[in-house]
């Protein structure tokens, strides 16, 4: 009974773990929402610039395609995280702590969560397009009444894949001065060898991310009417 | 009323020159429905994208009720183009969006109040017999179901031409013929230009008043059904009404005739006259009988004993006016 015993009693558990939570979902909350904010209009241009998409710009599609979200995506996360903590300082004013990271997680998730509401888009029928061409759309109609509200399941489903996502990349953002669970697993989990710290923040994250897939899955199904 | 004069479309790919359309001119006044008919490859699809200017034409016009449609200001294009209702093959219609937001979708689409919406929506869906439907998805709705929501959101935005591009070649025979009647009748209503763009001559043969024969880019037969029919030696009559290209091998010795007439040229029964007026025996061989317009149309192919007076039976069914069109005699 020790195992119980310790759970209500382990200081790290007791009094570290809520305010843990709290970072991380803060930081999760805070990067989910910009990621989503920058990466959906992303996402449009990368498939509307290209070629043979409503208004192709080759040169922007070049950079927008090829630089930034290729090169991005091509940099390992940590690496990432740890260059892009002077940016933080300079954007937030504070090199460390969940709001810190949260800039360097939003910056490292945009192009993947971009490049999956691209792919959403994609899989709408160019028939529905033409159709709404025809019937005299601008390409902002277009865009706004046909290729979001058809893709949308496929974009709330990106959406949740990048949440799960972001849960994870926190957990790494908390090494490196974040914050949150990750950083408590760290702390308490591997340099006190505290095991009964590790397993309950394992069982959070467990959690957490089912909570998320399946709120994720709920709204998806909410939507599709396909 | 749409006039399409001297249509060219050129595509440049890679190093070859295609040329897709050839010259296309056509013109359907108001209140016809006119079918293209092509096999896949003649340029139906570039006809379409180019009628509906989704692409430019290389060079020629369309004009909707003599307003130019096809060398206008980008600008001024998104109006022009609702000058033409357009009906998909697969609909298209939106899967995200309820029978009635499908309809209401070109009235949002330039800022129509919402009570006026719902009416203009409402008597459409009538028009279509879809009213129960009304809060339906496109997904739970059968092929000619949406078809119809397809039809009623062309015309939502009062269009002086209907243009179908393939309307039934998704759709099974049955429901082929309510949505063809479903043409017929609003066409009737609202006195519609109808284009139907087709592979399937029977849609011809029961819906259109008139018809072209699209072939590699360049229309090559056209006319009012009747006129069309009427020439045995014209592609759309031997497709409108076909005859068996062999004759039989064992088939005994005597002169075959192809005639074709209408119910309202032939002055009296044509078999029984010949047989009657000189006294022969008339096999008939193959044959098609059909209604097109407003009249009926015989294609028959008739065998008449050896040493007959060909000469004067084709005489007398000239007379009649029967077109005769003799066959080798095996």
């Amino acid at each position: 009974m020790d195992f119980f015993n310790d759970l209500v009693t382990n200081p790290g558990i007791t009094r570290a773990m809520w305010p843990a939570f709290l970072e991380t979902l803060q930081m999760t909350g805070i990067s989910g929402f910009f990621t989503v904010l920058v990466g959906l209009p992303l996402g449009v241009l990368l498939l509307n610039t290209a070629k043979g998409g409503l208004t192709p710009i080759p040169w922007l599609n070049l950079v927008l395609s090829g630089v930034i979200t290729n090169i991005t995506r091509s940099i390992p996360f940590a690496i990432l995280m740890l260059s892009l903590i002077p940016f933080a300082t300079l954007l937030v004013g504070v090199s460390l702590g969940p709001v810190a990271a949260s800039v360097s997680l939003t910056i490292g998730t945009i192009p993947f969560f971009a490049r999956l509401v691209e792919s959403a888009l994609r899989d709408v029928s160019t028939g529905k397009i033409d159709a709404a061409l025809v019937m005299g759309s601008t390409k902002m109609q277009v865009t706004r009444k046909v290729l979001v509200p058809e893709a949308l399941p496929g974009i709330i489903a990106a959406t949740t894949t990048t949440v799960v996502t972001l849960i994870g990349y926190s957990a790494m953002a908390g090494l490196v001065g974040g914050g949150g669970l990750g950083r408590l697993a760290y702390n308490y989990g591997f340099q006190r060898y505290d095991g009964t710290v590790m397993i309950v923040t394992i069982v959070i994250m467990v959690l957490l991310v089912q909570l998320v897939q399946l709120l994720g899955d709920w709204l998806a199904r909410l939507v599709d009417h396909r | 009323m749409i006039t399409v004069t001297d249509l060219r479309k050129v595509y440049q790919q890679g190093d070859r020159t295609v040329v897709a359309l050839d010259g296309v001119s056509l013109h359907v006044d108001a209140g016809q429905i006119h079918g293209i008919i092509g096999h896949s490859g003649a340029g139906k699809s570039t006809l379409v994208r180019c009628l509906t200017l989704l692409d430019r034409p290389t060079s020629g016009s369309v004009a909707v009720n003599n307003q130019e449609l096809a060398n206008v200001s980008d600008s001024d294009l998104r109006t022009a183009r609702r000058r033409i209702g357009m009906v998909f093959q697969h609909a298209n219609l939106m899967d995200s969006r309820t029978t009635a937001q499908n309809v209401a979708f070109p009235l949002e689409l330039i800022g129509t109040p919402k009570a006026k919406i719902a009416e203009k929506v409402n008597a459409l869906l009538e028009l279509v017999g879809l009213t129960q439907f009304a809060d339906a998805y496109p997904a739970q709705l059968s092929g000619g179901q949406r078809q119809r929501v397809g039809i009623a959101r062309a015309l939502s935005s009062d269009p002086d031409v209907l243009l179908c591009d393939e309307p039934t070649s998704a759709l099974d025979p049955k429901t082929t013929d309510e949505i063809l009647e479903l043409i017929k009748s609003v066409r009737d209503r609202l006195n519609l230009t109808v284009l139907i763009i087709t592979h399937e001559m029977n849609v011809v043969k029961q819906a259109c008043d008139s018809v072209s024969l699209l072939e590699a880019g360049r229309i090559v037969e056209h006319g009012a059904i009747a006129t069309v029919v009427a020439d045995p030696a014209g592609r759309l009559s031997q497709a409108l009404l076909p005859m068996p290209g062999k004759l039989p091998v064992d088939l005994p010795a005597g002169v075959v005739l192809d005639l074709l007439y209408s119910g309202s040229q032939a002055t009296e029964p044509v078999i029984s006259s010949i047989a009657r007026t000189f006294d022969v025996d008339v096999n008939v061989l193959a044959g098609s009988v059909e209604n097109l317009g407003e009249h009926q149309f015989a294609h028959l192919r008739i065998q008449l004993p050896e040493g007959s007076d060909i000469t004067a039976i084709t005489n007398h069914l000239l007379a009649n006016g029967v077109a005769v069109t003799p066959k080798e005699a095996k």
